[in-house]
């Protein structure tokens, strides 16, 4: 290392952007971490429990919280980059509010947002009371708050549809957004522990259960649960006139057209890249995935990498990951910053 | 129901809709089945309107129901319709405006054609040359007539002499808007409001005064679906889709229901007749059906026309219930009188189906 320190800005304050501030500051680099939003954390502040051993949120963001005490990184909150200019030596790294920072290693951990669920109109989110997402069903967990129907009374049929924005290329979104399918498993099971009398459904295209334990909770979700997982896409919700949801999806598997009432329909929506990446990857010469993320340098050794040398991608900006996987994908991105900022510096001495 | 949702989404599809100059071209099968609807169309845009509607005798079926039937190859369809755009662009017209809604959606799906295949557009001028020694224009605008009827709807209401209202209880009239698959669920850019909550029908509801249904099966198709219809077998199954919408609308009691395509406003009718023979049942309290309106009839009816010149005695729901809420006044003895005053005849009664 130099005397001085050389500094590495991170965009974004999410569990990749934390996890790779805290492992590139316990090797005493100089780490600062811009967060758009008024808090860090990410979409973790949204999320109630984590699959697949329901372990609180709050846990997980309280580790990334306490990594900071060897050598604490810089965090910069309400600061929204909008454009990184590459240079030669360094990286020029631009805020909305006109502050122009330098760094020797940019970082980019901007997250993903979730799909509008809007745009599946034949769904009628934010029009049909009962419909909602995952991420407002988080919300519901989170308030303590009984789960009820827009009515006020509980719901006795609910219905869970995995793939919204996701592997669907009407709405333009080829991608597998990956965390859906254990997502619709874990909260399944939430549900019913909260409604043990509910009936619940969940329509799938495929279960993609690639995790440790996650066919295991698939597994318990049927046997102790009593969930029932249909192979069918939605086709249309329409309101009934007692508000409750009329859905029709085909069961694939035996090949019937089907008509169900549900009292309250849960979308499983599915991850794209947060608002600003695109411009981000754009001013700084990136490449993009056909999905809009940000492209890595190799799919299978460089992944954290890109095309314009000092500029790393982490997390879910670059390919949809589960919690686990962005905090791994981080530790890897940090190794590559470090051997890059060496080699960068014998250059330098020599 | 959260009406802002649907407003988000109906400003996603606003299309442009010309003014004025239309080359007018009608359906095959409505003058038939309700024959006041298209004269009605004339008799607003020409004289409540002051709008040039024009219309070329020459002009012939786009071919829909053969095509829509796999009778008549997509090459011959889209020969004839390239006829009718040179019958358009001979007259020096550029805005073209079907009255079919099959029609519309032919139109709309051999204009993506070309745009995309431009070689195909090529082959099908060639085509149309060594037929007829025709040319033609790609139309500037083309929108369905129930278009221009929303696009007018507010100019409509302020020469308007009935609103749809119930003059007895003082409350907007429920209305189930019905709209034609072909309208908007092939290419759902091409209908105002999109394909999922259209609302070309539902502004010109809400502007003459009426309340709209949204109902389970509101999207469903009428059943008529062209073969479902067409290949004498398969009628059962055409019935069991209008049964299907009319149990789900039951709930909400409409007054009325209003339709813009052809087939719909023909079927949603006639099939409440074959399903009260069929099984006794009706729709409504008082076992006389659900009334069943083209949206020109409906326009008429709101600029104060009189029923008959409408055609409303040709529909096999009597409209004379929704007359009356509506506070039109009529005469019965005047309801199966022709156009020059001669006695038609009435028709046999249904058995079941009060009329």
């Amino acid at each position: 290392m130099t005397k001085t320190p050389q500094h590495i800005i991170i965009i974004g304050g999410g569990p990749a952007g934390l996890e790779a501030a805290s492992c590139l500051g316990e090797v005493g680099y100089k780490v600062t971490v811009l967060e758009k939003e008024e808090q860090t954390g990410g979409k973790l502040r949204l999320w109630y429990k984590l699959f697949p051993g329901f372990r609180p949120s709050g846990e997980v963001r309280e580790y990334l919280a306490n990594g900071h005490k060897m050598n604490p990184p810089e965090i910069v909150t309400k600061a929204e980059v909008i454009r990184v200019d590459p240079e030669i030596d360094h990286h020029q790294v631009v805020l909305a509010d006109g502050q122009t920072l330098k760094a020797d290693a940019v970082l980019i951990a901007t997250g993903f947002q979730v799909f509008n669920a809007e745009k599946k109109e034949e769904y009628g989110y934010k029009i049909y009371d009962n419909v909602i997402t995952s991420v407002d069903l988080e919300a519901q967990f989170i308030s303590g708050n009984p789960l009820k129907t827009v009515a006020g009374v509980a719901p006795r049929r609910v219905a869970f549809i995995h793939c919204v924005g996701s592997r669907d290329k009407k709405v333009g979104n080829v991608h597998c957004s990956r965390v859906c399918c254990i997502t619709g498993v874990k909260q399944a099971i939430e549900m019913k522990e909260h409604l043990p009398q509910a009936e619940i459904f969940n329509f799938y295209m495929d279960m993609r259960m690639f995790g440790q334990n996650f066919e295991e909770l698939y597994i318990e979700a049927q046997q102790k649960w009593g969930i029932t997982f249909i192979r069918g896409r939605v086709s249309e919700i329409a309101e009934n006139i007692d508000g409750s949801l009329q859905l029709k999806a085909e069961d694939t598997l035996s090949g019937r057209p089907m008509r169900m009432n549900f009292d309250l329909v849960v979308l499983l929506v599915g991850m794209v890249p947060a608002a600003g990446t695109e411009a981000l990857g754009k001013s700084a010469g990136l490449a993009f995935t056909s999905g809009n993320f940000l492209a890595s340098n190799d799919t299978h050794f460089f992944q954290n990498e890109t095309h314009t040398p000092g500029i790393f991608v982490t997390g879910t900006c670059r390919e949809p990951l589960s919690v686990a996987e962005t905090l791994t994908d981080a530790r890897a991105a940090t190794v590559r910053i470090i051997s890059w900022l060496r080699e960068k510096e014998l250059k330098s001495n020599n | 129901m959260v009406l802002e949702g649907k407003k988000r989404v109906w400003e996603d599809y606003q299309k442009e809709i010309a003014d004025d100059h239309y080359f007018y071209v009608r359906s095959c099968i409505r003058q038939t089945f309700f024959p006041g609807s298209e004269t009605t169309f004339l008799r607003i845009m020409r004289d409540d309107l002051g709008k040039d509607v024009f219309e070329d005798a020459r002009h012939t079926t786009c071919t829909g129901i053969g095509y829509h039937t796999d009778i008549v190859p997509l090459d011959t369809t889209m020969t004839v319709i390239a006829r009718h755009f040179a019958l358009m662009t001979e007259a020096g017209y550029t805005n073209i405006i079907p009255s079919c809604v099959t029609s519309f959606g032919i139109y709309t799906e051999v204009l993506d054609t070309w745009k995309h295949f431009p070689e195909i557009e090529a082959k099908i001028r060639e085509y149309l040359w060594k037929a007829t020694k025709r040319e033609f224009t790609i139309p500037e605008n083309l929108v369905h007539t129930s278009d221009i009827i929303y696009k007018f709807r507010n100019q409509i209401k302020e020469k308007s002499k009935v609103s749809l209202i119930n003059k007895k209880t003082g409350l907007p009239l429920k209305v189930v808007e019905h709209i034609g698959c072909h309208y908007a669920k092939m290419f759902p850019t091409s209908g105002v409001g999109g394909a999922e909550f259209p609302s070309v029908l539902t502004g010109m509801i809400e502007s003459w005064g009426g309340s709209v249904i949204d109902y389970p099966e509101r999207r469903h198709c009428c059943g008529f679906g062209f073969r479902q219809y067409l290949v004498m077998a398969n009628r059962g199954y055409s019935v069991s889709n209008s049964k299907k919408k009319f149990e789900s609308m039951q709930p909400y009691q409409p007054d009325f229901i209003v339709a813009n395509c052809p087939g719909c406003s023909m079927f949603l009718d006639r099939w409440q007749y074959t399903i009260a023979e069929l099984e006794g049942i009706t729709y409504d309290k008082n076992g006389m059906g659900i009334p069943v309106l083209t949206y020109e009839e409906m326009a008429g009816l709101v600029m104060g026309y009189s029923p008959w010149e409408l055609g409303l005695q040709m529909h096999q729901v009597s409209v004379e219930p929704l007359l009356d809420k509506l506070g039109i006044e009529y005469k019965k003895e005047e309801k199966y009188l022709g156009a020059h005053g001669q006695n038609l005849g009435e028709p046999q009664k249904p058995q079941f189906l009060i009329v």
